[in-house]
């Protein structure tokens, strides 16, 4: 089947809430996983990593959970599919790079995707809106369970789980959670608070995981210990810390309102006129000012603008969306246009800022 | 200022920083090992395993000697150069020059999380009988041989443990082996 007619609309999945969607995006589990008795990828010849693939792949894409979804090996995959993958989080970078003897099997929903022969020989990602780091661990929980009977997993009574590398060894697993953090990045406080986040022991990151920067005031907090924590205390500690940034985030933007509604009002504005009007607009400057909208949308200042709309621009506006969308190859100064293009067809309709009496 | 990759002894010309549990970490490459390392596409960069795997090395240099995995014939020059091991093996060959890297890297170095099903009735097993063969003795101890019988006649009908029979593996098994064994 063809990825892109696999792939759920980019209006599908920018409709779907959560809970505390006002700043937690989405919530994310990740598993590291390998089977008994063969070479982890990095290590393995390719005829062996071509070998493990197939066994291992068909063993993921019977599973009830994948039933109805997409499984294919990384080979046949075009640039673009690939970049689509990773723009959704389905994927990681690292893994779009991979070629024959890698492998990816994704749900019909997208809400469970796994890598084959990434890293390790697998990698789990369950993915769900808003604040649910509970509900998607039970969910990553019972598939990985379920895989049980089909996998040996290679596991020490002592070291738990084994994994490549020593980083995600015992349990495996990282949590995540994706946060928009507008209030704290406009009242300077982001630092305090990634400084604050790290010291319990998390590792904070920018949008598409290890080493990207902070774009779009997004943030995303993970665990970084993987032995001697079970998965339900790093759980727990997650959804707390996330919680508690919640908190210190509505502060921020109260505080915003309170002392500094004018400076907000004209950030805001400012960005809704360079987005409803621009004609040449990079990617980077159209993440940073949807963030404000979305910021503006969630303080109740526009009307008739929604988040949906504004996460699905954001999501369109990524480069190989953008490529799809046109149904032709962009250069980067060609995207910039059709980009710019895209937000005033949908922003110009909007009328302004609205504000509180 | 030369690279801080082990073996380079070029010029580093490429400089990162990162906050790892509130410490500030700095690390500076030279461009031929910055490309080797994927810091030339910055967001494919695993930086904070690059800084985690760089600590293990040197955690790695006071480890006794050259080993070599037999399994995969990994060997820890490898280890230093990628901060990955080669199989599930690698982490017995290497158990000692990995002991105080794991327990700076984690909370522990004792695994208290989820266990696959088929082993946790396994190792449930094994701690009833440690349990047991420690009441054993401690009834030989104090000649309470009543007791002694009652313990030894618990420890033979453990030799079958409940429901799916299990192959019962030596004490305080560590096998990284397979455990329905078979295809894999």
């Amino acid at each position: 089947m063809e990825l892109q007619k696999f792939l759920s609309s980019t209006t599908e999945l920018a409709g779907h809430e959560g809970p505390q969607d006002h700043v937690v995006l989405s919530s994310r589990v990740r598993l590291a996983r390998n089977v008994t008795g063969r070479p982890f990828p990095g290590r393995a010849k390719k005829a062996s990593r071509v070998e493990t693939c197939e066994f291992i792949q068909p063993a993921i894409a019977a599973a009830s959970a994948m039933r109805g979804g997409f499984s294919e090996s990384m080979q046949p995959l075009q640039a673009l599919d690939k970049q689509l993958l990773v723009e959704r989080h389905l994927i990681s970078r690292e893994h779009a790079a991979k070629g024959a003897g890698s492998g990816l099997v994704l749900s019909k929903d997208e809400t469970l995707s796994v890598m084959i022969n990434e890293e390790d020989h697998l990698r789990m990602q369950a993915l769900l809106p808003g604040l649910q780091v509970k509900q998607v661990w039970q969910k990553m929980d019972r598939f990985d369970t379920s895989l049980e009977k089909k996998l040996d997993f290679a596991f020490d009574a002592r070291l738990g789980y084994l994994t490549a590398c020593p980083t995600n060894l015992g349990t495996g697993i990282r949590v995540s959670a994706m946060l928009h953090l507008p209030g704290l990045v406009l009242t300077d406080q982001v630092n305090q608070i990634v400084q604050a986040v790290t010291k319990l022991g998390h590792a904070v990151r920018g949008l598409y995981g290890e080493g990207t920067e902070a774009s779009g005031h997004l943030f995303q907090v993970s665990n970084q210990m993987t032995l001697g924590e079970s998965e339900a205390d790093i759980i727990e500690r997650i959804h707390k810390v996330v919680l508690q940034v919640i908190e210190h985030e509505e502060n921020a933007r109260q505080t915003l309102l309170r002392t500094k509604a004018k400076e907000l009002y004209n950030h805001i504005g400012r960005a809704y006129g360079t987005l409803a009007h621009a004609h040449i607009v990079s990617s980077k400057e159209t993440m940073d000012k949807l963030s404000l909208l979305r910021l503006g949308v969630k303080l109740e200042l526009f009307k008739g603008l929604t988040t949906p709309l504004l996460d699905e621009l954001f999501l369109l506006s990524q480069p190989a969306h953008m490529q799809e969308l046109v149904g032709e190859k962009l250069s980067g100064e060609e995207r910039d246009l059709h980009r710019a293009d895209l937000l005033r067809k949908h922003l110009s309709k909007v009328k302004g800022l609205k504000l509180p009496e | 200022m030369q690279c801080c990759q082990p073996d380079c002894e070029n010029e580093a010309t490429v400089h990162l920083t990162e906050i790892v549990d509130g410490q500030m970490k700095k690390i500076d490459l030279c461009e031929e090992c910055a490309k080797d390392q994927g810091v030339t596409d910055p967001k494919g960069f695993a930086l904070a395993d690059l800084l985690l795997g760089l600590g293990a090395a040197s955690e790695m240099e006071s480890g006794s000697g050259e080993l070599e995995c037999p399994a995969c014939g990994f060997a820890q020059a490898d280890f230093k150069k990628s901060g990955r091991l080669g199989c599930s093996d690698c982490y017995a060959t290497f158990a000692e020059p990995l002991e105080g890297m794991l327990k700076q890297m984690h909370k522990g170095t004792q695994h208290v999380g989820k266990v696959p099903k088929a082993l946790r009735q396994e190792m449930d097993f094994t701690k009833q009988q440690q349990q047991l063969e420690k009441q054993l003795s401690k009834a030989i101890e104090t000649e309470d041989y009543e007791q002694a019988a009652l313990v030894r006649d618990q420890l033979r009908g453990l030799d079958v443990p409940p429901e799916e029979p299990v192959e019962p593996k030596a004490k305080g098994t560590k096998s990284a082996k397979g455990v329905k064994g078979g295809e894999v």
